[in-house]
């Protein structure tokens, strides 16, 4: 357990924290300003990772994939949100609950009707397939290192956008008192529309982002969905920094749990015990965390509202 | 309610007609989706190209053969047998490609006294004390990986590290290695079924500077690690397999890092024999001339294991024994070439040595170097009193 092997750990929990983060900040805005249960955005994941996947496919060309899956999400999440998602607003959670499961039902199916029930192999673009020596003794991939990259920007490019922009402003008024902003004059429908967009696009850069380091298969968005609605009720619905520091969190924690975990686990235990202990316990480890906070700050680490 | 009673009647007593038509039905499980998908789909091509073989019969009678997909889940495999044995009343079964879903399946088929052929998995559970006359294997979980342990000694490595899926055939194939494999395990890395993001084992594997890994990951999870170790910079640490993390599917998906990785099976493309010859010139004729994977060998192998057995047993596939003694003494010529069942019901065969190389047109593919363990029987036929 030297030093480079807890460094490469870190980083690989920051890679998977800011991928969590893509995904729970267009949750946590859709919940928090609209108060709307969204499900579904696990599916608009999915879309985002297929596309991606078919376009590099056809196309060789990674950025043109990822353009093309980002547009293609913001398209069908714009239709989502007209037909279905608009006349959730003001219904109760139940009716949220229900409608979003439905369209994941639906996704997989129109999924399953277009790609085919087998998973796709998504390829890691060919110039960042190998590894980049990072310091002595490190060789890390390539493409790992563009996944923190981007992940970074794009947490930097949404606080700039919220914090010190006019739509910002209005996105912030609607996610403290949503009542209140409406008395102001603020168009609640048109900021609602913009926050579903934005959320799409940054669950599909996600889903394209992770395509090539996770298997593009029906049901990915479930499954990328829970660890994601972790990640919000850690950071407190709502709030993007919340949900950044809850990410980076439960990333960390996700990782160190499956590499620190079963080793200590050998030392103490015999191994067929330990195996069937380790992954068991890793995978539970993000769980405890989120008791943990929710028991000390039951409104999550950064809650919205106040 | 006379016309219900009528209607009744009348159902009864056409089911009752088909069951008499003498047409031998075969349920198999097809593992196309879920974790297995890859391999599901090779063992599906070698499954149509029997049956176009035998032209849709068995042993020179009508057969149907149902194909449904599972989707990998043991649950979903139960249901579909259940549902194979109590609506359609199969006459053997086969189809699983996970170990999980082949035990899973098990108790309901042989209580109903339905041989189980199975086209892949071979679990140490019924190998052992838990055997069963009604199941067959071709080949034991850890005889794939007792070859690669041998491999391993062979190459002077001092120590490896293993990798494997945490279920029940990811801790037969460990076990496997470590049987005869001499040198030191300096970690043993269990990972979750079906996991894809192999980033936290492969700095495990870094930090522990082996001098070869033993990886048993099939399917994508084979493919998505290779690619990441060679993404990671371990490319110089060798790869030792057994046969199935390093087929076909993983090959072509993985490219050119394969090359030179070492990895044992029970059956090879290029296996010198005229049954394998004529398997394999066939499927590559009816698949765009890629080369068959070990998993649609065993799947064409096995419906040729039923032809043999309702021909042996004079087509009566309702007299149980006359069907187990003639599935017990296979008397077609297998692709794999000789082979005999153990008192387990389990095959005493060959297994070979094989490395990812190029043929003479370039394409990647598996070479057999040589045989390494000579009509080899697992470990486990002891414990079978049946």
């Amino acid at each position: 357990m030297d030093a480079i092997f807890v460094f490469e750990q870190l980083l690989n929990g920051l890679g998977y924290g800011l991928m969590l983060f893509l995904i729970a900040a267009g949750l946590t805005l859709v919940f928090g300003i609209m108060d709307t249960m969204n499900l579904a955005h696990g599916s608009l994941y999915m879309a985002g990772a297929y596309v991606a996947a078919r376009v590099h496919e056809a196309s060789a060309s990674f950025a043109l994939a990822v353009l093309v899956a980002v547009l293609v999400t913001v398209a069908v999440a714009a239709l989502l949100e007209v037909l279905v998602v608009r006349h959730l607003y003001r219904r109760d959670h139940l009716v949220q609950v229900l409608a979003t499961f439905g369209i994941i039902l639906i996704a997989d199916d129109a999924v399953k009707a277009i790609w085919g029930v087998a998973p796709l192999m998504a390829s890691t673009p060919a110039a960042l397939a190998g590894p980049v020596q990072l310091i002595d003794g490190l060789p890390y991939p390539a493409y790992r290192l563009l996944l923190i990259g981007a992940g970074l920007l794009v947490a930097l490019g949404l606080y700039l956008l919220v914090s010190r922009t006019r739509v910002g402003m209005l996105v912030r008024a609607g996610a403290s008192n949503r009542q209140m902003a409406e008395y102001m004059g603020v168009r609640v429908g048109g900021v609602f529309a913009f926050v579903f967009a934005l959320g799409a696009a940054l669950a599909a850069l996600a889903g394209a982002l992770m395509a090539p380091i996770s298997a593009v298969q029906i049901g990915m968005g479930e499954a990328i969905l829970i660890p994601a609605l972790v990640v919000i009720v850690i950071g407190g619905i709502g709030s993007i920094r919340g949900a950044f520091v809850a990410a980076l969190l439960v990333g960390l924690v996700d990782t160190a749990g499956r590499a620190f975990l079963p080793p200590a686990l050998r030392a103490v235990l015999p191994p067929s015990v330990a195996a069937d202990l380790g992954p068991a316990l890793a995978g539970i480890a993000m769980y405890v965390l989120m008791a943990a906070v929710l028991t000390l700050k039951p409104a999550g680490l950064f809650p919205a509202r106040a | 309610m006379p016309s219900m009673n009528k209607i009744a009647a009348a159902l009864a007593l056409c089911c009752a007609a088909t069951a008499h038509a003498d047409t031998i039905k075969v349920g198999i499980a097809l593992d196309i989706s879920g974790p297995f998908s890859a391999l599901g789909a090779e063992a599906r091509d070698g499954f149509e190209l029997a049956i176009e073989k035998l032209g849709g019969q068995l042993g020179g009678q009508p057969a149907e053969f149902l194909r449904t997909d599972f989707g990998g889940s043991p649950e979903q495999a139960n249901q579909l047998v259940s549902r194979y044995l109590q609506r359609d009343k199969i006459s053997f079964f086969t189809g699983p490609i996970g170990s999980n879903a082949a035990l899973a399946v098990g108790p309901a088929l042989f209580a109903a006294k339905v041989p189980y052929l199975s086209s892949n998995p071979g679990p140490s559970v019924y190998a052992g004390d838990k055997c069963n006359p009604y199941f067959f294997a071709q080949y034991q979980n850890d005889t794939y990986d007792e070859a690669a342990g041998k491999v391993a000694n062979e190459k002077g490595y001092k120590n490896v590290v293993l990798i494997a899926p945490n279920y029940p055939a990811g801790k037969d194939h460990l076990n496997g290695f470590k049987r005869l494999y001499a040198g030191a395990v300096k970690d043993e890395i269990y990972t979750r079924l079906g996991q894809i993001d192999y980033a936290a084992e492969i700095a495990q594997i870094r930090a522990a500077r082996p001098d070869a890994v033993f990886f048993f990951l099939p399917g994508a999870m084979g493919i998505n690690f290779v690619k990441q170790y060679v993404g990671g910079g371990l490319k110089d640490i060798p790869l030792i397999a057994p046969g199935f993390s390093a087929d076909e599917d993983v090959i072509q998906a993985v490219g050119e890092p394969m090359i030179g990785v070492l990895n044992t099976a029970h059956w090879t493309h290029d296996l010198d024999l005229p049954a394998n010859a004529e398997f394999v010139a066939a499927f590559r004729k009816k698949y765009d001339g890629r080369y068959p994977s070990v998993y649609a060998a065993m799947a064409y192998d096995t419906l040729m294991a039923m032809d043999a057995a309702v021909r042996d047993a004079g087509g009566k596939v309702q007299d149980r024994e006359a069907v187990l003694k003639a599935l017990r003494n296979p008397s077609f010529q297998s692709v794999r070439g000789e082979f005999r069942y153990g008192a387990n019901n389990y095959p005493v065969q060959n297994y070979y040595l094989r490395e990812v190389g190029k043929d003479a047109d370039g394409r990647l593919t598996n070479k057999l170097v040589g045989i390494t363990l000579e009509q080899h029987q697992d470990a486990y036929v002891g414990a079978c009193k049946m």
